[in-house]
């Protein structure tokens, strides 16, 4: 069964058509890899999911369309975690991750749930940031930053989360941190994962299934390893991506 | 990654005895500030006055009770709820815009409410048997009417209504109502006083009316920006994420929008253009409770309340007999306070 289904989806800003006829759908457990070159309508296809950005077409929840779905009730279902935090107010990183907590409380009379301080105190324990969590989110580091935001999402608790280039930016040691806590995430039943990603690598090594885009056009959507394959990268990045890269991988045996 | 049990602190609103002390800091003020003037009188006698007043007693026929309960206690009130709503106003804008720089005046609807004010003063606009209404309710048309073309505008060139778009047409929009002020104020030279005084910031010539319009709007869209103190600490981290948590981004905007604009709307009708309450208290009160506008905002409401009637007291009693525009005070002390802000701030940066 699909949780997220999505049809003929087509994204325009002014004239210019972003994204056309893009299908794809995502099952729980999936981990969906959205890659493609620069400008080829990622962030926009991951914006439209999460109602950010008008759209045409159809974007359904287990049957539901997401348009007609109250934002608090999207937000149990979609977390988003964007690649940039321009903060602009000395919040805590306590404060920012328990506003993760919102939307299962959105009114001013709206309960509390019963497990809502436990989410926030796993949270800030599997991001690692028990001893940061009175700190200034200004006197954060771009990856300390990352994980605060990625502790809120997961205070949110949704079942599909949307990342758009999650480790952009940030050197290696925090990348394996972040994907060994979001494979940790998706061991869950019910839940699944969205990333648009650049390091083609790092999509083998994580994803379930891929969708590739070609100038707003898809290219593939399927298995992770039938849709990276070398002759679809070939037509759609215009060049030998799996030879350049075995080529990189392989100037380490010589170090 | 440490997985260690940790305790978090749910608690982020004050309690109620921060209110109670926040509001005995005000009552003591406007204590101080009814019974200090071009005459003192001693507390003593304001409390009795005030004790009876409250009570239904008549009151005395002396000089000090009529100075009193006829000039400065609903001066003092009005001043002490412009405050509160120039500063309230100004801590949702600058959350909601994730703008330090925002206040009320931010979006042009200051600036509306201004020009209404001064063309019914220039053509002598009135309401029979309502004197000041002519002015109060164009001040109040031309805000809202000023709200309504700033989205209008706003919406015709993003339909998103971006956050930056808004703050664009707004200071494009003052600009070209400061301009038409400047136009009137030149063709109405014989009321060229009236308007040049009123446009410094006045609350000279309060009433009790006044004071409850005053109290009305706080009450009601006070309550407003209030009840969306959560909303706007989401929006104070960034309208990306609070659309993420699950914040009704559109509507929650439009909402406080329409608050401030009405509050300012409200304020600048009775009291002219009063600068640097709505940007300089949420500032100072910042530094205090912090960015979280579960207390920013009540604290707010307080600190602009004190603020501006001690700028009120000195605008009465630095150059007595004469009175300064409040206006004047409030721009002098407001601007040495944010360059100091601003520097220190600059100083502390990461």
């Amino acid at each position: 069964m699909n949780m997220l289904d999505v049809q003929d989806l087509s994204v325009r800003y002014g004239r210019t058509e972003a994204v056309a006829g893009v299908s794809f759908h995502v099952r729980p457990g999936d981990w969906l890899m959205i890659v493609g070159p620069n400008g080829a309508g990622k962030s926009s296809v991951v914006r439209a999911v999460a109602q950010a950005a008008a759209y045409t077409g159809r974007i359904t929840w287990n049957g539901e369309d997401l348009r007609a779905v109250r934002p608090h009730v999207l937000a149990r279902r979609l977390g988003v975690l964007s690649q940039n935090h321009a903060v602009g107010y000395s919040f805590t990183v306590e404060q920012v991750v328990r506003l993760g907590r919102y939307a299962w409380s959105p009114g001013l009379f709206s309960p509390q749930a019963a497990d809502g301080e436990a989410r926030v105190a796993r949270a800030l324990a599997d991001t690692g940031l028990t001893e940061l969590r009175g700190k200034s989110v200004l006197a954060l580091s771009g990856g300390e930053l990352q994980r605060v935001f990625l502790a809120q999402v997961f205070a949110q608790d949704p079942a599909l989360l949307i990342l758009d280039e999650p480790t952009n930016h940030l050197d290696m040691v925090y990348q394996k941190q972040i994907f060994a806590l979001l494979e940790q995430w998706l061991q869950q039943p019910g839940r699944a994962v969205i990333s648009v990603m650049h390091d083609l690598s790092m999509a083998l090594a994580h994803g379930t299934g891929a969708l590739l885009l070609d100038r707003g056009r898809p290219a593939g959507f399927g298995p992770v390893r039938e849709v990276l394959s070398a002759e679809n990268l070939q037509r759609v990045y215009g060049m030998d991506v799996s030879g350049w890269m075995r080529a990189q991988l392989a100037l380490w045996q010589e170090v | 990654m440490s997985r260690g049990r940790i305790r978090t602190s749910g608690r982020e609103a004050y309690a109620l005895p921060a209110y109670a002390a926040f509001a005995a800091l005000t009552l003591l003020t406007v204590l101080l500030c009814v019974s200090a003037g071009s005459v003192s009188i001693p507390p003593a006698q304001t409390l009795q006055v005030l004790r009876d007043a409250l009570a239904g007693r008549p009151a005395p026929a002396t000089a000090a009770a009529s100075i009193l309960l006829s000039s400065r206690l609903p001066r003092v009130l009005c001043v002490a709820l412009t405050g509160a709503a120039l500063s309230v106003g100004g801590a949702a804008m600058q959350g909601l815009l994730k703008n330090p720089l925002a206040d009320g005046s931010t979006l042009g609807v200051s600036s509306g409410a201004s020009l209404g004010a001064v063309l019914a003063i220039a053509f002598g606009i009135q309401i029979p048997g309502l004197p000041f209404a002519g002015t109060m309710v164009m001040a109040i048309m031309f805000a809202f009417g000023s709200l309504l073309l700033i989205l209008t505008l706003a919406w015709r060139l993003d339909c998103t209504l971006s956050t930056n778009t808004i703050i664009l047409i707004g200071v494009i929009f003052t600009m070209f109502v400061n301009s038409v002020l400047s136009l009137v104020i030149t063709f109405a030279s014989d009321r060229l006083r009236s308007i040049t005084f009123w446009t410094m910031g006045s609350l000279s010539g309060s009433s009790y009316p006044n004071a409850l319009v005053l109290l009305g709007a706080l009450a009601v869209c006070g309550g407003v920006i209030l009840a969306h103190a959560r909303e706007l600490n989401a929006f104070a981290i960034g309208e990306d994420n609070a659309r993420s948590v699950g914040v009704d981004v559109r509507r929650v905007r439009l909402t406080i929008l329409i608050a401030v604009s009405a509050l300012t709307g409200v304020c600048v009708s009775i009291g002219g253009s009063i600068a640097f309450v709505g940007l300089v208290t949420p500032h100072v009160v910042r530094m205090v409770t912090g960015p979280n506008h579960r207390r920013l905002l009540p604290a707010s409401l307080f600190g602009g309340a004190v603020f501006l009637m001690l700028c009120d007291l000195a605008a009465r009693v630095v150059l007595r007999p004469v009175q300064l525009p409040i206006g004047v005070v409030t721009s002098l002390i407001g601007a040495v306070v944010f360059v100091l802000i601003f520097f220190r701030t600059r100083r502390q940066a990461p």
